[in-house]
């Protein structure tokens, strides 16, 4: 029985969905009107407006990925600390809204923030349209990628290890920074990585709640391709699509660098 | 139980069934003349925006013709231009805007329309012809179906004054209750109005005007919309903002205290027409659904269902003077003398696209 067959469905499945649509981009972002040329990629790579807007989304992707560690880790922490049963029911809480999908989880959060909180607070202007009601939308909808790498990883502790700190004299504060937040690292990068990626690439909810007030890079490539359509010129939405690749490409490059156990979900 | 919750639910389904055919009653005898529309057949592809068309309208005709009709929406003129653009475009009728149509006949994308197959097109009114004249001239290729004005939705509970000036959208008094309407010609066009340039200007230094006039805007205006700035200022979310007059006129009806004005510097007059492809396959039916579409008593239930302004004279007279004596829906001729027509900029676009770029990321 020759195992490797059963990787042809996959083998085709990767190069219609994965390896074409790549060539597609590369062919659009160097080919214009039938000859190959730099000229048009470099007038949008030395676009300044261009790299502001991808300094914005590093920036808003930054802030979410670490507003999410720093709520998603005593979050783990205490969940892979409780009964494996309540634990597994809770945890299963935090997920079911994942279940649902995402553009509309989005609109719900429109609904809210545009009518029920103003109500709410008697507030006359609605709270979309503002930079933390993005990363707000952003870090509820990432959330979960945070807390579920570091809890599969934080629950897979030896609770030996924390017995014989404690046997050797280091209180509660000293074994947390001495023996469990190294031990979770792999949690920690592949949340990380499981966040940053996403955000960065952000297209709904800057376009949903951000009013149109904060193009991200995806609405920005979007935004390429919709203007320019009309005349059959996908040069600049291709060029932009590269340079996200290449920043997606060396995030994870840095991520997988520091993941040495290779453990957790890593995207590479 | 389930049976009784089952007999609830198409119960519910009957009453909504029910109060969606509460509009206009056709008048049969009108379009199902023997001669008008005979039996054609076929297929008919159309390509047109969404909710841009009574649905119902669409089955009356196929019943008349014998047409199955494919009614397929879109978001934006150019992705309708990239549908067409293929070279196994299935569509043999389409909506696109006025300068989009320039551009088409500048391509050489559509087909002459047959008038002879078109009787209904006396209906239209002769002004409004002689305005899509100015991008299409003598109509050759296309017809009327839609138009309005770019203007300001205000709530009159919030802003007490009259609104005359786009300068309104720059006062510091409604910080924050400013929507702007988020689409590029329509934007940098009425800033353009305002600094007291044209919309189809081809001077860069105008251009860079506008962008810098919105960029400075920023700190008072909430954001950018389309369709949801609707419901945005009928739950009196926001002070005012920039929209199409067909989309106030629905929203004005029920809300008192929602307001239309087309500034005193002028604002952009806008056509949304039919057109027929050149790689159009069913042209018979094509014409037959253009001269449909026209017939008065059609357009005037279509127009009620969409809300924007028809330019078939025939139908507002049906309508009557809730339509016409209507300053938004039909706004009267000293607003029109003051409205431009967007024309194709060809390869000028690239300008107002890069200043769009920089206004769009200026927060």
């Amino acid at each position: 029985m020759k195992r490797k067959y059963f990787a042809y469905p996959y083998i085709v499945w990767m190069i219609l969905f994965i390896v074409v649509p790549m060539v597609f981009i590369f062919y659009y972002a160097f080919n214009v009107d039938g000859t190959w040329t730099f000229k048009k990629c470099w007038e949008t790579l030395s676009d300044g407006q261009k790299w502001r807007v991808l300094l914005l989304s590093v920036e808003i992707a930054f802030g979410t990925t670490a507003i999410c560690l720093l709520l998603g880790y005593p979050i783990a922490y205490i969940l892979s600390n409780m009964k494996k049963s309540v634990a597994g029911f809770i945890s299963v809480l935090f997920f079911v809204p994942m279940w649902m999908n995402f553009v509309l989880r989005t609109y719900a959060w429109r609904a809210i923030l545009e009518y029920a909180l103003p109500n709410i607070l008697g507030s006359k202007t609605t709270l979309t349209g503002t930079a933390g009601a993005v990363l707000m939308v952003l870090v509820y909808d990432f959330l979960p990628f945070m807390v579920m790498p570091l809890y599969n990883t934080l629950s897979k502790l030896d609770k030996s290890l924390l017995e014989a700190s404690r046997d050797l004299g280091a209180d509660g504060r000293k074994t947390f920074f001495r023996v469990v937040l190294p031990l979770s690292v792999p949690g920690i990068v592949s949340g990380i990585t499981m966040v940053f990626v996403p955000a960065i690439t952000a297209f709904t909810v800057p376009a949903l709640i951000g009013n149109g007030n904060y193009n991200l890079y995806g609405n920005e490539i979007e935004q390429a391709f919709k203007v320019l359509a009309g005349k059959g010129d996908y040069s600049i939405g291709s060029t932009l699509s590269i340079i996200l690749l290449i920043c997606v490409l060396i995030s994870t490059a840095i991520m997988n660098h520091f993941d040495n156990d290779k453990e957790g979900g890593s995207l590479l | 139980m389930k049976k009784i919750l089952s007999l609830v639910l198409a119960m519910l389904l009957l009453t909504a069934f029910a109060a969606c055919n509460t509009t206009v009653e056709v008048d049969e005898d009108t379009y199902a003349d023997g001669d008008q529309y005979s039996y054609i057949g076929g297929e008919l592809n159309v390509l047109n925006w969404g909710e841009y068309i009574d649905e119902e309208l669409i089955a009356l005709f196929e019943q008349e013709t014998g047409v199955k009709v494919n009614y397929i929406e879109m978001t934006s003129n150019e992705e309708m231009l990239i549908k067409l653009r293929s070279s196994d475009s299935p569509y043999d009728l389409c909506f696109p805007s006025d300068y989009i149509i320039e551009q088409m006949i500048r391509e050489d994308m559509l087909q002459p329309l047959d008038y002879s197959k078109i009787p209904n097109a006396k209906n239209i009114d002769p002004k409004m012809i002689e305005i899509t004249n100015v991008f299409d001239p003598g109509n050759k290729y296309s017809l009327p179906y839609m138009w309005g004005t770019v203007g300001i939705l205000y709530n009159t509970d919030m802003v007490d004054e009259p609104v005359t000036s786009w300068g309104i959208l720059w006062d510091e008094k409604y910080a924050g209750q400013i929507y702007m309407y988020d689409s590029l010609r329509d934007s940098i066009g009425i800033t353009l109005k305002y600094l007291g340039y044209e919309m189809n200007t081809r001077s860069e230094e105008e251009v860079a005007a506008a962008r810098d006039k919105l960029i400075e805007q920023a700190p008072i205006r909430k954001g950018w919309g389309t369709d949801d700035l609707r419901s945005t200022m009928e739950n009196g979310k926001a002070a005012m903002c920039v929209i199409y007059s067909g989309d106030a006129f629905c929203s004005m009806d029920g809300h008192e205290n929602l307001a239309y004005a087309v500034p005193e510097e002028g604002s952009n007059v806008w056509f949304d027409n039919v057109i027929i492809p050149k790689t159009a396959k069913n042209i018979e039916a094509a014409h037959a659904f253009i001269n449909f579409l026209n017939d008065a008593n059609i357009a005037a239930r279509n127009t009620e269902y969409i809300g924007y302004t028809t330019p078939n004279k025939a139908a507002l007279d049906i309508l009557g003077s809730d339509y016409t004596e209507d300053e938004t829906y039909n706004p009267p001729q000293d607003i029109l003398d003051r409205c431009e027509v967007f024309h194709d900029l060809g390869d000028f676009t690239d300008v107002f696209t890069k200043a769009w770029s920089a206004i769009k990321s200026s927060n």
